[in-house]
């Protein structure tokens, strides 16, 4: 149990942060140290990325801050090393440093807006097909069978190629990283809207709805607030196990040149203007943003795998 | 079970109407075929009349159900980029992917078979820790990271296997295989093991799962009481009981696979049908990208069904309708 003589916390109610506390989520939390090093892992690098202009030496894309005599400086601890560029400088004379931590903006907001937009969509969509079944149950499905019969990297490449094809050249880089977001998020909604639907479909036939039904209660009111709460637990693991995959496929498609273009990069961009210079031994162009990318993902899998346990009623 | 095959083929068949469809829109919203066809001097006459031979002044729909018929034929038209048949360049390019798709298949079974089973059955030594947690870089470790830093290693740093391209290849029919000079097989190691890092530890933990469920049964314990050797109980009598899903999970993959050899592909610059589909997706060659499109998904809606109408057939509590509501694969 908690310990109730905590100083902080109000004798009458616990407060929500001792609730969360004493849930058994937070003990599995405290019981797996790889579960708490993802986390702050985690942390860490989105608290660097995101006050990126307020901690790098460089504004990368301020191209009057790039000097040409500062390119091809190799990493600090080498022979030719230089501060403040920590991990040398690109062809142009830009920190790298600066550039990865600006990068992981990009990387982590199209990561985290992908999956927003593809459990709004997946849960709207399930709740409404699992609800109301039918003809409207049998539309969303199918669309859901045949997204789910393509692979999820091609259907990617093809919107954000396809739309990108379709824009005005003037517009293109405005709307580089809303594509991208739509571009991930269109393949993955369909695991949302299938758990959802299933619930739904359980919980529509129990008495408790059906009597929510009898006194008038509205459909959204009835789907948002009884049904949908039964499945957030599935849910929560997927979308964190997505969040991974969604920074992943945001990287393959920069690298791919479908996704970010090279004024506004994200890691996967950088990745793939550091390959050009793979083997003319400019190593730390190409080799820091990939193990960046790889920190990222690997610390969400790892907060996404001890979930998945923590929160398996089977294990515990 | 007649009845549950008609259902899932026609199931498929919808499938691959609608990834037509989805093609087809792509190839009528995307630039006019004929402006990409014609050179500079043709006169508005002729034009129109290629307009007229083509069919692109019929209705949608007429449109739709010729360029259907023409892809059950394989006829994809003409690349816009470099004026030839799309399925000759698709076909020159198949065996290609289709090797390195092979041989990571192979890697991902010959290593991730034995180390499911090391992480089973030693469950809480710090080997099996130590595997787990590799298990777990292996998911997070983008495919074309892995390849760019195989490249770095092996071929900048030591020199010791090329870095792009295919080696000799030698041509048995129309298919060109590298299996069988020393430069192809040197030229294929970087990209397949690149490919099959993901592979490997889908393998390694569905193993892992299968192996501790078996380890429990009555029958290994039997074994192990009458004195079978260890070693033998694991990799023959249990292992053997796991080996379905794994066999499963690997020909559902390879569809998977095909898609992601895109990536490899253009890492290694080696010249199959992702990184001619990728080269499309740059210049806008539309019809190449349909014909790739369609022949991917055609391949994985196969191969789903041969799936889940083989596990109808060996389970027939599938064939029931209300039990594949929530867990079809589509």
């Amino acid at each position: 149990m908690a310990d109730r003589t905590d100083p902080t916390v109000a004798p009458a109610e616990p407060s929500r942060l001792a609730q969360l506390r004493d849930s058994d989520l937070w003990h599995s939390f405290r019981g797996h140290p790889s579960a708490m090093f993802a986390a702050g892992l985690l942390v860490l690098l989105a608290l660097t990325a995101m006050t990126a202009p307020w901690i790098t030496p460089q504004n990368p894309y301020d191209l009057a801050a790039l000097e040409l005599w500062n390119s091809e400086i190799p990493p600090i601890w080498e022979d030719r090393g230089q501060w403040p560029f920590l991990l040398g400088t690109d062809v142009q004379g830009r920190d790298i440093f600066s550039a990865i931590l600006y990068g992981s903006r990009i990387s982590l907001i199209i990561g985290f807006a992908s999956v927003i937009l593809a459990l709004a969509v997946g849960l709207s969509l399930g709740l409404i097909a699992g609800y109301f079944g039918g003809w409207v149950d049998n539309v969303i499905m199918r669309v859901g069978d045949v997204l789910l019969s393509m692979p999820f990297i091609l259907i990617a490449i093809l919107i954000s190629a396809v739309a990108t094809a379709a824009l005005p050249p003037d517009l293109k880089s405005a709307l580089a990283a809303p594509i991208l977001i739509v571009a991930i998020a269109v393949p993955s909604w369909v695991q949302y809207a299938r758990t959802v639907r299933a619930s739904a479909m359980v919980e529509r036939k129990k008495e408790y709805v059906q009597a929510a039904r009898l006194i008038r209660v509205k459909p959204w009111r009835i789907m948002l607030h009884h049904i949908l709460p039964n499945t957030l637990t599935p849910i929560m693991v997927a979308a964190t196990l997505n969040f991974g995959l969604a920074i992943l496929s945001e990287a393959t498609l920069s690298f791919l040149g479908v996704g970010m273009p090279a004024d506004q990069p994200s890691l996967g961009t950088l990745i793939r203007i550091g390959n050009q210079y793979l083997f003319s031994g400019l190593w730390w162009i190409v080799v820091f943003p990939a193990i960046q990318l790889c920190l990222i993902v690997l610390s969400v899998n790892m907060i996404g795998d001890w979930l998945r346990d923590a929160l398996n009623p089977k294990l515990n | 079970m007649l009845a549950f095959l008609l259902k899932r083929t026609a199931n498929a068949a919808f499938v691959m109407l609608a990834v037509a469809l989805l093609a087809f829109l792509i190839f009528r919203s995307f630039g006019d075929p004929v402006e990409m066809m014609v050179n500079e001097q043709a006169t508005q006459e002729d034009r129109a009349e290629l307009r007229e031979r083509l069919g692109l002044n019929d209705g949608f729909f007429t449109q739709y159900v010729r360029f259907v018929t023409n892809a059950v034929q394989g006829d994809f038209g003409i690349s816009y980029r470099n004026q030839q048949d799309v399925m000759v360049l698709i076909a020159e390019r198949l065996p290609a992917t289709f090797e390195l798709v092979l041989v990571a298949t192979v890697i991902s079974l010959v290593v991730g078979i034995p180390l499911g089973v090391v992480t089973a059955v030693h469950r809480d030594s710090r080997l099996a820790d130590a595997l787990q947690l590799t298990s777990i870089v292996g998911v997070s470790l983008p495919s074309f990271v892995v390849g760019i830093l195989l490249i770095l290693a092996f071929s900048v740093t030591l020199g010791w296997l090329p870095a792009f391209g295919r080696g000799e290849t030698v041509d048995i029919g129309w298919w060109s295989t590298g299996l069988l000079t020393p430069s192809g097989r040197a030229a294929l190691v970087l990209p397949a093991v690149s490919l099959s890092t993901f592979q490997i530890t889908l393998v390694m933990r569905l193993v892992r799962a299968e192996m501790l469920e078996t380890l429990r049964t009555d029958y290994v314990k039997f074994a192990r009481a009458r004195g079978v050797p260890r070693g033998r109980v694991h990799w023959v009598h249990a292992l053997r009981n796991c080996l379905m899903p794994v066999i499963t999970l690997t020909g559902m993959q390879i569809g998977n696979l095909i898609a992601f050899a895109l990536v490899t592909e253009t890492v290694f610059q080696w010249p199959g049908m992702g990184l001619l589909f990728i080269q499309a997706v740059t210049f806008v060659d539309i019809p190449v990208m349909a014909a790739y499109l369609m022949l991917v998904s055609f391949i994985f809606v196969v191969l789903n069904t041969i799936v889940d109408v083989t596990y109808a057939w060996v389970d027939p509590r599938l064939r029931d309708d209300t039990a594949k509501a929530g867990g079809s694969n589509g």
